[in-house]
C-alpha cells in the first residue's frame, strides 16, 4: 500500500487539476516519519529515473535534515550521484535558515563541495518569507525540466519547521500554490503531528489528497509511571508500527487501509497486517470485550427459564395461589381448575380476599410496592 | 579509551564502538530529568569522557545554571583537572550565569552562537567540538521565555553537527513541560536527539541502595559505514562521592 502511494505520486496530476499531495504523520510515540519520508522519496525518484514518472525531476526543500544526509541516503541506495543534478536539487533551508551565519565575519566556513561528490544545492537565507520560498522553489524545478509544460516533484522534509518560522496560513498558501502550479506533478512532506495543534493538522490534510499516519504497533497503557512496566511496548514500538493510509478521490470517495512496517538494518519494509488487532473492524458495535448481543441459542435457554414464583409443577397447568385455600386441598375438593383464571365462587359468606388477575400478561410478581396507591 | 572504565552507561551511549574515534561525533545526547532525580552526573560522565587523552573532542560548555567552579570541583572528583584542560584550550566555559540575553529582540542568542561557530571553525580537521547546554530550561529563560529563539539556536547548533561532526549534549528538565498542553518545547527536543537518556526516581520510591533508574533510548544511526539499530536499556545507579555505580535491576540486595 506504500506502493500505491508511490504510484499515485508518479502517476501525477491531471491537466488542469491539482497535483497530489501526501502528508506523512508521525507522533513522538513512534517516530518513524522520516524513514517513510525517505523511503517514499527514493521510490518517487526510482520511478523519475526510470522514465515512468509524470515528472522529470525532484526539489527537495530541507527544513530537518542536512544536505550529507540526502547525499548518503543516495548513494546508500546506489544511486549515481554524479549524474544526480539533472534530475534532482536542494532546496537547503537548513544551514542557514534565518542568515546567522551570514552574519559572522568568518563567512566561507562552508566549503563548497565539488559538484560530481554532492548533490547540487541552493541555500535559502531567510525562510520566514514563503513568497520567496515558493519562487524559489518553482525556479530550481524549472532549472531541471525547462520552462516548457514538462513537469516536477516536490518533497518538504518537515512542515513541522516550516510552521515553526511562518504562520500556518501563509504555509497553507504555499502548499495550495504548489499543488496548483501547472508544472508541478506531486508532493509530499512529512509532519510531526502532535507538535501542532489539531486544527493545524487539519488543515494540512485538507490541502493534501493523501494522508499517512504513523501509529505505534502498541499503545502503552496510561497511568503508569514507571518506565520499566513500558519498556517492551517501548521496544516493540522501536522495532514497528502501523503505517494507517487514507486516500481522497476525486469524486470524494475515500479509502482507508492500513499496513505495518519494520525498521531493519537496511531500511524500512511495509507488509500487510499480521495481527488480528490490526484488522479494521467494520462493523457498528463498538469492540468490547463482552458480548452486547444473544445468540439464538441463548435466547431460547433464557426463555426456558421457569421463574422461581411460578409454578413449577411439571407439566401441570400454571397456577397462582387465591389465598382461599391451599391448592392441595382445593385439589381435593373441586375440580381442578383449568387455567389461570379463576372462577368467581358464588359462596362468599366468608372473608376472603379474591384477586384476579387481569391477564395472563400482567406479571405474577414485580417490582412494584404494593402499597403505591395508598394515601397516607 | 580503556576497556575496563566502561561502564553501563557508556556502553547504551555507544561509547563502546571501537571503530570509531569519538563514537558520539555527530549526534545529539539529550539528557532529561526531575526535580526527584537529577541528571546532571551524566553530562558531567560524558564531561569527562570527552576530555580523556584519547578522545579528539574540544569541549564548549554552555553554563546556566552552575558556575565554573561548581563544575571543577566536581570533575576534580571523578579524576579530571577542568582548570588544566581550560589553559589547555581543549576546554571552553561560557558563562552565562548572568548573561541574560541583552536586547528583548528575538536575535538575542546569536552571540551566544557565534561564539560557539568561532571555536569550531577555529578547530584543526581532525578535532571536533562537543557542545554541552547545561541547561535547556534556563536557556529558555536566557532567550525571554520564547521556546521558538531556543529551538533556533539549537537548530544551528545542529548545523555544526553535520558540518564539523560536533556533537550535542544538553539537559533538560522534563517535569517543567509536563502539564502544560502541549509540551512542544521538549517534544522537539525528544525528536532532535538522538540518544535519550532519561533519569527517573524509582517506581516504588526511595531506597537508600539505589538513587534512581536510567532509561537510554539510542537511536538509529545512518553513517557512511552502515546502520545500528534502535536500542534501549534501563539500569539503576548509585552516584557517590568519587563515581557513579550503574548496575541492572535486581543485581543488587
Amino acid at each position: 500500500m506504500a506502493e500505491s502511494i508511490c504510484r499515485a505520486l508518479r502517476d501525477g496530476a491531471l491537466e488542469g487539476e491539482h497535483a497530489p499531495a501526501l502528508t506523512i504523520m508521525d507522533s513522538i510515540a513512534s517516530p518513524f516519519g522520516l524513514h517513510v519520508f525517505s523511503h517514499i522519496l527514493f521510490q518517487h525518484l526510482s520511478h523519475i529515473l526510470e522514465g515512468k514518472s509524470q515528472s522529470r525531476g525532484l526539489v527537495i526543500v530541507t527544513f530537518s535534515k542536512s544536505h550529507s544526509f540526502y547525499l548518503e541516503l543516495l548513494k546508500r541506495k546506489g544511486v549515481n550521484v554524479a549524474s544526480s543534478h539533472k534530475w534532482i536539487h536542494i532546496l537547503d533551508c537548513y544551514s542557514d535558515p534565518l542568515g546567522w551565519k551570514d552574519r559572522t565575519s568568518n563567512a566561507g566556513n562552508i566549503a563548497n563541495l565539488p559538484l560530481n561528490t554532492s548533490l547540487s544545492s541552493t541555500s535559502c537565507k531567510n525562510v520566514r518569507d514563503s513568497d520567496k520560498l515558493f519562487s524559489s522553489i518553482i525556479e530550481l524545478g524549472k532549472g531541471l525540466v525547462g520552462q516548457s509544460k514538462v513537469r516536477f516533484s516536490v518533497a518538504i522534509d518537515s512542515v513541522s519547521e516550516m510552521l515553526r518560522y511562518a504562520s500556518i496560513s501563509s504555509i497553507s498558501g504555499l502548499l495550495s500554490d504548489l499543488r496548483s502550479h501547472d508544472q508541478i506533478s506531486s508532493l509530499f512532506w512529512l509532519l510531526h503531528s502532535d507538535l501542532h495543534e489539531n486544527r493545524i493538522t487539519s488543515v494540512l490534510e485538507y490541502i493534501s489528497s493523501m494522508v499517512s499516519r504513523i501509529e505505534p504497533i502498541k499503545q502503552s497503557p496510561d497511568g503508569q509511571k514507571g518506565i520499566l512496566e513500558n519498556m517492551s511496548f517501548l521496544e516493540q514500538n522501536l522495532r514497528k508500527g502501523k503505517f494507517n493510509i487514507r486516500f481522497k478521490r476525486r469524486n470524494g470517495r475515500v479509502r482507508v487501509m492500513c499496513e505495518e512496517f519494520n525498521i531493519e538494518h537496511s531500511g524500512i519494509s511495509f507488509t500487510s497486517i499480521s495481527s488480528e488487532d490490526g484488522i479494521i473492524n467494520h462493523g457498528f458495535l463498538p469492540k468490547v470485550q463482552f458480548n452486547l448481543q444473544l445468540s439464538e441459542k441463548e435466547r431460547t435457554d433464557r426463555a426456558n427459564v421457569v421463574l422461581p414464583f411460578e409454578h413449577q409443577g411439571n407439566g401441570q397447568p400454571i397456577q397462582i395461589y387465591d389465598g382461599r385455600r391451599s391448592l392441595i386441598e382445593r385439589e381435593n375438593e373441586e375440580e381442578p381448575i383449568s387455567s389461570g383464571n379463576l372462577q368467581p365462587t358464588v359462596d362468599s359468606g366468608k372473608g376472603e380476599i379474591i384477586y384476579f388477575r387481569d391477564s395472563d400478561d400482567e406479571m405474577p410478581d414485580s417490582d412494584e410496592d404494593p402499597d403505591d396507591d395508598l394515601d397516607i | 579509551m580503556e576497556h575496563r572504565a566502561l561502564n553501563l552507561l557508556d556502553e547504551a551511549l555507544g561509547l563502546d564502538d571501537k571503530a570509531k574515534v569519538w563514537p558520539l561525533g555527530g549526534r545529539v545526547v539529550l539528557v532529561e530529568d526531575c526535580v526527584e532525580t537529577t541528571g546532571s552526573f551524566v553530562l558531567h560522565q560524558v564531561l569527562k569522557r570527552c576530555l580523556t587523552p584519547q578522545s579528539p573532542s574540544v569541549v564548549v560548555f554552555v553554563a546556566f545554571s552552575q558556575p565554573f567552579s561548581n563544575y571543577d570541583r566536581i570533575l576534580r572528583k571523578l579524576g579530571c583537572n577542568l582548570a588544566a584542560q581550560r589553559d589547555n584550550r581543549r576546554f571552553v566555559f561560557i558563562d552565562m550565569l548572568m548573561l541574560q540575553c541583552p536586547d528583548a529582540c528575538e536575535d538575542g542568542l546569536v552571540p551566544l552562537y557565534e561564539k560557539i561557530e568561532k571555536v569550531t571553525c577555529g578547530l584543526a580537521k581532525e578535532k571536533a567540538t562537543t557542545i554541552f547546554i547545561d541547561d535547556i530550561s534556563l536557556l529558555e529563560v536566557a532567550a525571554n521565555g520564547s521556546s521558538n529563539n531556543v529551538l533556533d539556536f539549537l537548530h544551528y547548533c545542529l548545523t555544526l553537527t553535520s558540518e564539523h561532526g560536533c556533537s550535542l549534549v544538553a539537559l533538560n528538565h522534563e517535569d517543567i513541560y509536563l502539564n502544560t498542553e502541549r509540551p512542544t518545547l521538549s517534544l522537539q527536543l525528544e525528536y532532535l536527539a538522538d540518544i535519550l537518556v532519561k533519569a527517573e526516581p524509582l517506581a516504588t520510591g526511595l531506597a537508600t541502595d539505589v538513587h534512581g533508574q536510567l532509561t537510554v533510548l539510542n537511536k538509529e544511526t545512518w553513517d557512511g559505514q552502515g546502520s545500528s539499530r534502535n536500542r534501549i536499556c534501563n539500569f539503576h545507579f548509585k552516584v557517590k562521592e568519587n563515581s557513579v555505580e550503574y548496575f541492572y535491576p535486581g543485581s543488587r540486595a
